[in-house]
């Protein structure tokens, strides 16, 4: 099972709703994946400067401590916005290289979920209506979101193994499916330099995306060739800084459905999802093609 | 893809004849539960005054309008989630938007008419009756077909007609990949072209009894003398992988 749902706004005037819309589209989807959910949603930047979301696996809460002790040491202002059990660190660019190793030395319990100048990921253990409510995913702005509820299959339900996972800057993946060659892919990436922080399959087909990214690839091209390098079923759907990509497994097991207006392209698992959107009825709706990558672009 | 303008409903339908001055009864999804329209149309036993219905507000819903075994007449406000008519019985169900998957899943007579696009899995075991769908058919369309007709005027998806046992699927459009792959005795005609062949599927002549076995078809469609049938190629069993053969050990 599991569930997706993406949005990507071409209209300003829809913007301030992009929350709204994302958390109306994921409570549909609630039955599709009931033990945790998690929104990657692309918001506001600010020039030269870094977001980092972080979460802690043993609970802490205190995160304005945390900005406290890391600001004197790296001796640059750090920004700290908390939401439930996360918070988002905006550091200055130069600083981030500095600041996540500072995490890594001196806050061991601490995950680093997101890093990008647009990008912020909330995800959590629960029921998705409960998890969209406690992280106030309603009151978010923004150009695109993704969400996701989990039915988990390949790892533990924890926070870091929900969807969605971002594994470098300003990229996020979600999934539904599941992978069967993850183990020797994951080896493979930690000889490239890029190191999976969980047992998760999907956290792997992200990390494949943006190894081959780093290579200099663009997005379509990766996603085209990762129907050949991941073996398993999966239907993804990517962000970027500026865009939103849609692949489907050449089995096409997993459903999606798609429908487009002038003032948006929205992804789903059902149409259900998306009834609430606004003009829907009008919208041109469709399902993407099995092993052809769809990708739309501010 | 095939543009439907929800809720729309003008004119009769080609099938049930069915037009929107006619007297209908109402269920709305808005008000009702899944469950309490369809045990309401479970319930309706020969002979029924109540003849025909019309379903608002699907909303994407699942499971609208199944097990009904009544010669009625349902109309469906638009999208719906998967498996709509399944099982149905003598019903002729007609779907004003896309269908999600499994539409007409083992349906066993009737007729299902989806307006615009349907899913994966399309009148899948389906036994009899048959589902017509205007727009196209995504993958698996007529999988594991057990004498239901299929007519889609548009593409099939990759896989379909997979195991179909009998039956026919005709398709206005193209195939995707894997057409037909072990196939039974289930006559395929397509007139666009064909990504691949499934194991055991091949190309077979078009005779008059095929010409006259698609026109029925064409014309049950409301399509008679706006296509021509000889545009059709016919696809079946080489019938090779009925029973197990150690020289066919490659092929399953």
């Amino acid at each position: 099972m599991c569930g997706i749902a993406g949005l990507f706004i071409k209209s300003s005037r829809l913007r301030p709703e992009l929350g709204a819309l994302l958390s109306d589209m994921t409570s549909a989807l609630c039955s599709r994946g009931p033990d945790s959910a998690g929104f990657a949603l692309y918001t506001t930047s600010e020039p030269g400067r870094v977001k980092l979301t972080l979460t802690s696996v043993n609970g802490r809460r205190d995160f304005q401590t945390l900005g406290e002790i890391l600001s004197r040491s790296l001796g640059a202002p750090i920004l700290t916005t908390h939401r439930y059990t996360h918070s988002v660190f905006t550091v200055p660019e130069e600083e981030v290289a500095q600041c996540r190793a500072w995490i890594v030395e001196n806050a061991q319990d601490i995950r680093v979920l997101s890093e990008g100048s647009n990008l912020e990921i909330y995800k959590e253990v629960g029921y998705p209506d409960d998890v969209a409510r406690k992280f106030d995913i309603r009151s978010i702005s923004g150009t695109h979101g993704i969400a996701h509820t989990r039915m988990a299959t390949e790892s533990a339900v924890t926070t870091t193994g929900a969807h969605p996972f971002s594994t470098g800057p300003d990229q996020c993946l979600v999934h539904n499916g599941s992978l069967s060659n993850h183990a020797s892919l994951r080896r493979e990436l930690r000889q490239d330099g890029i190191v999976p922080e969980t047992e998760n399959d999907t956290e792997v087909a992200a990390g494949y995306i943006t190894r081959e990214l780093r290579r200099g690839r663009a997005l379509g091209d990766a996603l085209k060739s990762s129907v050949n390098d991941l073996d398993g079923f999966f239907t993804f759907v990517v962000g970027t800084k500026n865009g939103f990509g849609v692949l489907r497994d050449p089995i096409a097991c997993k459903p999606a459905v798609m429908a487009e207006t002038d003032d948006y392209v929205a992804f789903a698992s059902e149409y259900r999802s998306l009834t609430g959107l606004p003009g829907v009825a009008n919208a041109r709706v469709f399902e993407p093609k099995p092993a052809t990558p769809y990708f739309w672009e501010h | 893809m095939n543009q439907v303008e929800l809720g729309s409903w003008s004119g009769r339908d080609i099938r049930t004849g069915r037009g929107p001055s006619d007297p209908f009864t109402e269920l709305d999804l808005s008000a009702l539960s899944l469950r309490e329209l369809n045990a309401r149309l479970q319930a309706l036993k020969v002979p029924t005054n109540e003849t025909f219905w019309r379903v608002q507000n699907p909303n994407g819903a699942h499971a609208v309008a199944v097990g009904i075994d009544a010669p009625i007449d349902v109309e469906v406000a638009g999208h719906v989630g998967y498996f709509c008519g399944g099982m149905n019985k003598c019903a002729r169900i007609v779907i004003h938007g896309n269908a999600g998957q499994g539409v007409g899943e083992n349906m066993m007579s009737g007729l299902i008419h989806v307006k615009g696009d349907a899913s994966q899995s399309a009148g899948a075991t389906g036994h009899g009756g048959l589902l017509l769908i205007d727009g196209n058919a995504g993958a698996r369309c007529g999988i594991s077909m057990k004498g239901v007709d299929i007519v889609v005027k548009g593409d099939i998806g990759h896989l379909s007609a997979f195991m179909a046992q009998t039956g026919r699927l005709v398709a206005f459009g193209d195939a995707g990949d894997a057409l037909g792959d072990s196939i039974y005795e289930a006559h395929i005609y397509v007139r666009g072209k064909v990504e691949g062949l499934g194991a055991d599927c091949i190309e077979k002549e078009l005779r008059d009894e095929h010409r006259a076995e698609l026109f029925a078809l064409i014309e049950q469609a409301g399509e008679a003398h706006k296509i021509d049938v000889s545009e059709f190629r016919r696809y079946g069993s080489a019938r090779k992988l009925y029973n197990f053969n150690i020289d066919n050990a490659g092929a399953y």
